[in-house]
């Protein structure tokens, strides 16, 4: 057994090293990103987040903007394992897996944003469980640190069991692994959920203080993460012998422009309460799309998000350009867009402007958190791209000659 | 229920079991990570104590009183003059409230610069815990409508009236529910108070507070030696570390020795009360019984413990 574990971690770690002259120039592009970032975060460090734009009118922005998209991001798993394990349906089966590497990715991303942007970064331990003081039930930070890693956890046992049976050419043990992929599902849910009640609980914020946002994370969340995931499918296809069929990946794309009609029409419904009913609450949203007293900075992200996610659900809506791989990764991108500016820019910044006292404070972020943005970016491109070189070789080898075998412990 | 718990837990000088396993799960796991990277970094001494230490509510009196001293002595030889740091819990059957008579204030802002100096805020950056809006008297209070930006050669102003917010010290205070470490909470006098050195800086406090009255300190704030108040509570006025949060107390190091706020005493025209509300014969009773009052932002349910009122 000890063996067994040894030689899978020798083995794995050597799999991460054995690359190309293209795969060591990623990394050291995304290393280099990493180290420019880091600096940045250490000098913000030791001045203080006054190094960022924020202030006490808007007093969370890019980061948690950030950290807010991230969470969607992590959901691309959910998509790829409920047609694979609730519907059995084999070719997307075959690569639910990415989903999971992309989202313990995610999540990993997720918990730096959060991270970089408290005061006190030498005391989050206060929020660990026991030994901290987590204030539960009461705080949703607190319940959200909870799901959180709950999903990071589930996510690293189901892939590191999956990749220990393949590599031992045994096939998977589906009684323990096939329960945690469908607690995933819920888990997911749950990591949107309660990321969303962070917000929606806030009666002191009524652009935040709604009850379909939690919906409309969930529906924001099912289109960028299998955007990336598409992408990074057709990037997989091409640079690995890894094979990833047309249907698996038309089949997301049909999923998707579900996803993104729902997230459209939730926003048409916040849009037609908002303006019909025409209270002081409005003014949050005129800030986003029309600009107020001459306070316009999110304007043209505004209507730039508007019109990617309108033509990006176009583009997936009708079957002859959501097949045709040119407007499906225009698609991808467009969504990606659209979903980015929603979360990371059009969510947090338009609540706390006009702040409580309704002042004015117009927010655009500092390089300094720019670059940040950019190392964890990369820190999570990195695990990402690493977790993939280990992963497709550990799975193709077992594979080919392990094939039957695996068929039959699933029928069993 | 976290509040009550938390009412009566700040002042349980007996150490909870939780405690013992707490100690020794941060001792045996953390201290020897901490300790190498100190010595890496060659930190100051001390440090590895303060990463480590517990929630100052949960600590023994003897550990407390240690604190205290560690504390003053860190104050004093940073400011080169001599400063207290006191604990000093809430009274026996005080309940504090405020109010403002709007009529009267002038919106002169004295009520600001003796706070910032009373409590040793931030002067540069500049923190005030008490904001003055400036309201047209065309529209009434609304705050979309009103600046706290206002320079004008004179106050008060013929079309203007002033309405000065800070901590509203409410009965259902929003921040203290959002804080994920239970680093602010509420006193048993009504008081919501801030432990600087468990606050981790998350602001969910200042999201979740509907009258701005939070502030960050979003760099290492600076006082003048000579400017600083050395008579300071460690829940309140003590000079605060960077990159967490701070708020009005109503001067809890003042008012639960029986003075009055800064704030009231400065108010030239004399538009600011404070008292006790368990006492029938204080000046907040009078107020709530001859006067008619109204709260800030009623419909959010945060039943301030800060009244306004039109005295004329």
């Amino acid at each position: 057994m000890l063996k067994d574990i040894v030689s899978f971690v020798v083995g794995s770690a050597r799999l991460a090293f054995r690359g190309g002259r293209l795969y060591y120039a990623w990394l050291t592009v995304l290393g280099l990103l990493v180290v420019w970032g880091g600096s940045a975060w250490w000098r913000q460090v030791t001045e203080g987040l006054i190094a960022t734009n924020m202030r006490d009118q808007v007093s969370w922005a890019y980061y948690i903007g950030n950290f807010t998209f991230m969470v969607g991001v992590a959901a691309a798993a959910v998509l790829l394992v409920i047609p694979a394990y609730i519907y059995n349906w084999k070719p997307i089966k075959e690569i639910a897996i990415f989903g999971e590497l992309l989202a313990i990715s995610a999540i990993i991303m997720c918990m730096l944003f959060v991270l970089v942007d408290v005061g006190r970064p030498d005391r989050v331990w206060h929020m660990m469980p026991f030994v901290g003081s987590l204030n539960l039930p009461s705080s949703i930070l607190g319940w959200d640190v909870l799901v959180l890693n709950l999903y990071l956890l589930l996510n690293l046992v189901i892939v590191v069991h999956l990749l220990y049976t393949a590599y031992h050419k045994r096939p998977y043990n589906s009684r323990f692994v096939v329960p945690l992929l469908l607690f995933s599902i819920p888990a997911a849910v749950g990591i949107h959920t309660v990321t969303a009640f962070v917000y929606a609980g806030v009666a002191a914020r009524p652009y935040w203080n709604s009850a379909i946002l939690a919906p409309r994370f969930l529906a924001s969340a099912f289109c960028s993460g299998p955007a990336i995931m598409l992408i990074l499918f057709q990037i997989l296809r091409r640079t690995t012998k890894i094979e990833i069929k047309d249907e698996a990946i038309w089949k997301i794309a049909e999923l998707m422009a579900y996803a993104m009609f729902l997230n459209l029409f939730l926003f048409g419904a916040e849009i037609f309460r908002e303006y019909y009913s025409d209270t002081h609450h409005l003014i949050h949203t005129q800030y986003l799309f029309s600009g107020v007293h001459g306070h316009r900075a999110l304007v043209p992200f505004a209507w730039a998000s508007l019109a990617c996610s309108v033509v990006a659900f176009l583009l997936f809506l009708f079957p002859a350009t959501r097949r045709n791989l040119v407007t499906l990764n225009l698609g991808c991108l467009l969504i990606y867009t659209g979903v980015y500016i929603e979360k990371g820019i059009a969510l947090v910044i338009p609540g706390m402007t006009p702040d409580t006292l309704g002042e004015f404070y117009e927010y655009v972020p500092t390089l300094t958190e720019v670059r940040i943005g950019a190392a964890i970016g990369s820190i999570g491109f990195i695990i990402f791209t690493v977790l993939c070189k280990i992963a497709i070789p550990i799975l193709q080898e077992s594979e080919e000659p392990a094939d039957p075998e695996r068929v039959q412990a699933e029928a069993a | 229920m976290s509040d009550a718990s938390h009412d009566h837990g700040s002042r349980n000088e007996r150490p909870e079991p939780s405690v013992d396993r707490r100690s020794l799960l941060i001792s045996t796991g953390l201290t020897a990570m901490a300790a190498v990277s100190a010595s890496v970094a060659g930190a100051a001494p001390g440090f590895v104590e303060r990463l480590l230490r517990e929630r100052f509510t949960e600590l023994s009196p003897q550990r407390k009183a240690e604190i205290l001293d560690q504390l003053e002595l860190e104050y004093s030889q940073r400011y080169g003059r001599e400063v207290s740091v006191e604990n000093t819990p809430p009274m026996d059957g005080v309940e504090f409230a405020y109010g403002l008579d709007i009529a009267r204030c002038v919106g002169c802002r004295r009520c600001v610069y003796a706070c910032v100096h009373e409590n040793n805020q931030s002067r540069d950056p500049q923190i005030h815990w008490i904001r003055v809006l400036r309201m047209e008297k065309e529209h009434g209070i609304e705050l979309a409508e009103s600046t706290a930006y206002y320079e004008p050669a004179k106050v008060p102003e013929p079309d203007a009236f002033y309405l000065p917010v800070a901590c509203q010290q409410c009965r259902h205070p929003a921040c203290v529910k959002v804080c994920p470490v239970k680093a602010t909470w509420k006193d048993a006098d009504g008081i919501v108070v801030i432990d600087y050195d468990w606050c981790i800086g998350c602001r969910c406090c200042m999201s979740a507070c509907p009258y701005g009255a939070r502030h960050f300190n979003w760099s290492e704030p600076a006082i003048p030696s000579e400017e600083i108040n050395p008579k300071t509570h460690y829940l309140g006025n003590r000079p605060r570390p960077k990159g967490v949060v701070e708020k009005c107390t109503f001067c809890l190091h003042r008012t639960r020795e029986g003075r009055y706020p800064a704030c009231v005493e400065i108010c030239p025209v004399g538009a600011r009360k404070f008292g006790n509300l368990l006492d029938e014969s204080s000046e907040m009773r009078y107020l709530l019984r001859e006067k008619r009052v109204f709260v800030l932002k009623e419909e959010l349910n945060t039943q301030p413990r800060f009244y306004y009122f039109y005295a004329t």
